[in-house]
């Protein structure tokens, strides 16, 4: 019985446990019902909690377990020449004995008795089927891939039953309880109060994988590069992953990435830092309700623009339009018509990430300086100061450490910004000081690590992990800092 | 005191004059000074919002057009199956030279010597290369053309629909450009003769990936950021509702609550790529589920979408006013009676709000996918969440990162309908907002 169909059916005895329980609290009220302590429908729902929650639980508890259980029963049952060869030649064979299991279920059985007295050839007649083999493919296999099937047969069965009788037993358990004073309804919540705990617990599980995923991944490619050669390296050159030269690698400099992300995201707010404030501070302070109320949601409308959208229109306009300009500065000072910047550079980049950042400044910073308390601005204004004085000596000031934490969450996500920077920043690792020059950048080189073909051994792939990591702690603590200063600052208003 | 009050003194001797000059006009021009910086910090930020949505919607209109060119093509026996074998050898119909029927098609319609080679060449490069598995699939649907001559529609290939569309400067050097002049005089024969127009493009939103930009489309892209966005909403509101309930009705204020709270936030903050090394490690390299699959593109972006729901859904429930709660226990339900008979009925607009404005975010999110192998050349459309699929913005990436001109129109293209779905799932959650939304 397939797993789905398991589930229908645990499905359909949920749906007439609901009645069952409804039905029998309604016969035990005799007709009245206030007499019972909770509403029918809280017992209909007991019952069900009982036919289907513990089933369903032994369901996922049987499916993770027995593939275990299974496969260690099959590799202590191979033969003691392959045992004594170590773990990774038992692993190897045991994949060659689940693809021979695989293809032993398409085979007719004059095919199989063909293979066991030696006439035929196993590998061949696999491949004839569809089924390709690793290897040559042993004679003992044939004999552990019809124990691994046949265990995995039984298997289903047993669990498809338990898994029934568990049901069934569940839904009969919770019916017999049903009485008039039974506390049904208590019973239930008890249970969506649990539910909800475990959901609430999803944001921590979540913290933790990203943290221990990492953290794993990250600890074996320091096992093959020192951490020092990583975090102070100045060479970043990874070379290809080859196969036959694992472990000879290249440098994994992180210098030159850290310098180059830093550079983008300051260039980046350079740009929205100034445009994003003074737009808040008129939004704020001057504009009318009507500007304000269309005004605002136009910028607002750069915050939801996919960030692929801004590489390409980095790519594809900013960049050229950058490069052309440059030549014709360069060919109107010195008449030598060439470039001086490049059309992926760390202008392009920052620049374009600036416009991605100005509505998070813009729409950050209005929150804070609207929080600033009326009474300020009236004081000022009554002793005789202008608006822009008043903004720049009393608003500013008070609003200047909940303005400094918006400022970090946008540097925050300068820093993390992967879409822009993959397509305009360039892949150049060095480090340089000229901004026209391409530069590249922790995100982009996680991108150009991990796609393509994939081998979880070699450091040129792990190494994303330990990059990974690394910008998860600068954004983890520019996050917590930011948090902290805008919370402390909203209490001190409050 | 009296040092504050002494230059006060000191400014009352000065004469009449300097005394009614404190500035004003200075003070004034300093005012104006600053609002301008702020009208023009404004003007900055919409120009570059015009800029780009007229740098990506002048480039990409025009790929909604396609020219194509009607062919009649004679579905000739001696072509397809000159030994008659189709009855008991299909494979026959799958290998035929269908090329050869374009060929033809071409050189009768243009009246061009077949013995020519290289002019036979050039005209039969102007259709694309798509059309062999165009008229395949025609024969193989239906092995009864085969012998009859039926008008059929080709593309054109895609410097021909450039020139057509007018995006090649003919006035540069022959040698230079990819278009031929004998091409373009062909071209405006056939346009003349009403053989060649341009049409709307339905290829672009049904076709899959291709190397051949007229035969590319976001077809099978957007039903991969279908599954995404269907398995995101099943799985995030339910969860993201539970732990928002959880939180903000139920939890006791303790460190482990706090801890929760500063968690979610954080979490909203993470960048995006972050998530997509997580997916790799765990759902992938872990659990062995399969690369390149919509169910975990799903996966990482719920876990990415939770707590922009979850922030979303907790003001929502914060806004609902505490009569209401007080009005339902004080009738005698119980707390849970009140949550989701009263209080979360009356915050599902501000939730639905924030799904949905979490959903746009998640459906124009690319980083995170490339790390999990949706980077693919994916033909065929998956037929379930765990086939190789790839989504709509991860297609606007690997066409972008094509050289050919045609793709950057294709790109804007795609750009374009992305942004559309943005448009109206923002539009959606503005609407629902404003009917459904109660100021207490």
């Amino acid at each position: 019985m397939s797993t789905s169909l398991l589930l229908l059916i645990i499905v359909v005895i949920g749906f007439i446990a609901f009645f069952a329980g409804r039905a029998r609290s309604f016969a035990q009220s005799g007709g009245k019902l206030a007499n019972l302590h909770s509403l029918p429908g809280y017992h209909g729902s007991y019952v069900v909690i009982w036919a289907t929650l513990p089933a369903v639980l032994v369901l996922a508890a049987w499916l993770i377990a027995s593939p275990f259980y299974i496969d260690s029963a099959v590799r202590s049952a191979l033969p003691d020449s392959v045992q004594s060869q170590g773990a990774a030649t038992v692993q190897l064979a045991l994949g060659q004995v689940k693809s021979v299991a695989l293809g032993l279920d398409r085979l007719s059985a004059a095919d199989i008795a063909a293979i066991e007295n030696g006439s035929a050839n196993l590998r061949e007649t696999l491949a004839a089927k569809g089924v390709a083999l690793a290897g040559e493919g042993e004679h003992y296999m044939v004999a552990a891939a019809q124990q691994f099937n046949s265990m995995r047969l039984y298997s289903r069965w047993l669990m498809s039953a338990v898994v029934l009788i568990v049901s069934v037993a569940g839904g009969f358990y919770a019916i017999r309880n049903i009485a008039i004073r039974f506390r049904a309804r208590n019973q239930v919540e008890r249970v969506i109060l649990a539910s909800l705990i475990v959901a609430s617990s999803i944001a921590i599980l979540t913290t933790i994988g990203i943290i221990g995923s990492m953290l794993s991944e990250a600890g074996r490619f320091f096992s093959m590069v020192s951490p020092t050669e990583f975090f102070f390296g100045t060479v970043w050159d990874p070379r290809f992953a080859a196969a036959g030269n694992e472990g000879a690698s290249g440098q994994f400099g992180l210098l030159p990435l850290l310098g180059g992300t830093i550079y983008i995201a300051f260039v980046a707010m350079l740009f929205a830092v100034p445009i994003g404030l003074f737009a808040a501070i008129y939004m704020a302070e001057y504009a009318s309700p009507r500007l304000r109320s269309t005004a605002k949601p136009l910028l607002e409308v750069l915050a939801g623009i996919p960030t692929i959208v801004y590489g390409f229109f980095a790519l594809v306009t900013v960049g050229p339009f950058l490069r052309d300009i440059s030549t014709q500065l360069n060919g109107l000072i010195t008449g030598n018509y060439q470039n001086f910047i490049q059309a992926q550079s760390v202008v392009t980049a920052g620049i374009v990430m600036g416009i991605m950042l100005i509505p998070f400044v813009s729409s950050l910073s209005d929150d804070i300086i609207t929080q600033v308390p009326r009474a300020l601005r009236d004081g000022s204004l009554g002793l005789g100061a202008t608006r822009s004085e008043t903004v720049k000596k009393v608003i500013l000031p008070a609003a200047l450490p909940g303005i400094v934490g918006a400022l970090l969450l946008t540097a925050s996500r300068a820093v993390g910004e992967t879409m822009i920077v993959v397509l305009a920043a360039g892949v150049a690792a060095r480090m340089q000081l000229n901004p026209f020059e391409p530069m590249t950048t922790v995100t982009v080189k996680i991108v150009h690590q991990l796609t393509g073909d994939l081998e979880f051994t070699s450091p040129q792939t792990l190494v994303a992990f330990a990059l990974g990591i690394t910008l998860f702690v600068i954004t983890l603590c520019l996050n917590i800092y930011a948090l902290y200063i805008v919370r402390k600052y909203r209490e001190q208003y409050e | 005191m009296t040092e504050i009050a002494s230059p006060t003194v000191k400014v009352s001797t000065r004469p009449a004059e300097s005394r009614r000059d404190i500035g004003i006009k200075r003070r004034y021009a300093a005012e104006r000074r600053f609002r301008f910086y702020g009208i023009i910090a404004i003007v900055i930020g919409l120009f570059f919002l015009a800029v780009l949505l007229w740098s990506v919607v002048s480039k990409g209109y025009t790929a909604f057009l396609q020219t194509t060119i009607t062919l009649p093509i004679e579905f000739s026996e001696k072509v397809i199956d000159p030994k008659n074998e189709r009855a008991t050898d299909p494979k026959q119909l799958m290998s035929a030279n269908y090329p050869l029927l374009v060929r033809e098609a071409l050189v009768k319609q243009l009246g061009l010597d077949p013995k020519e080679r290289p002019l036979v060449k050039q005209a039969t490069d102007m259709v694309s290369a798509s059309a062999r598995t165009q008229l395949r699939d025609i024969v193989v649907a239906d092995p009864s053309v085969i012998g009859k001559t039926i008008p059929v529609t080709l593309l054109a290939e895609a410097n021909i629909d450039s020139a057509f569309k007018g995006q090649i400067d003919l006035k540069v050097d022959e040698s230079k450009r990819k278009v031929k002049d004998q091409q373009v005089a062909w071209m405006n024969q056939l346009a003349d003769a009403g053989a060649l127009k341009k049409s709307f493009n339905t290829g672009i939103f049904t076709f899959g990936a291709s190397s051949r930009p007229e035969a590319a489309g976001v077809g099978v892209a957007l039903i991969g950021s279908l599954y995404m966005m269907l398995i995101v909403l099943v799985l995030s509101l339910p969860i993201g509702v539970a732990a928002s309930i959880y939180l903000e009705e139920f939890a006791p204020k303790n460190r482990l609550t706090d801890l929760i709270e500063v968690n979610i936030n954080n979490l909203a903050a993470v960048p995006s790529i972050v998530y997509g090394l997580l997916g790799l490690a765990v759902f992938i390299n872990f659990a062995g589920l399969p690369r390149s699959a919509a169910l975990i593109g799903g996966l990482v972006l719920t876990l990415m979408t939770l707590p922009t729901i979850i922030i979303a859904t907790r003001a929502a429930l914060k806004a609902v006013p505490p009569s209401i709660r007080a009005a339902a226990l004080g009738l005698g339900a119980s707390k849970m009676q009140t949550i989701f008979h009263h209080v979360l009925p009356l915050a599902m607009p501000g939730i639905l709000t924030g799904t949905i404005i979490g959903l746009a975010h998640a459906l124009g999110e690319t980083a995170p996918l490339l790390l999990i192998g949706m980077v693919a050349f994916v033909v065929d459309y998956p037929g379930s969440p765990l086939e190789p699929s790839t989504a709509l913005p991860v297609q606007i990436y690997m066409w972008a990162n094509e050289a050919e001109r045609a793709f950057v129109e294709r790109t804007s293209g795609a750009i374009i309908i992305l942004l559309i779905f943005l448009v109206f799932m923002n539009l959606g959650a503005i609407l629902l907002r404003r009917r459904f939304e109660r100021r207490w």
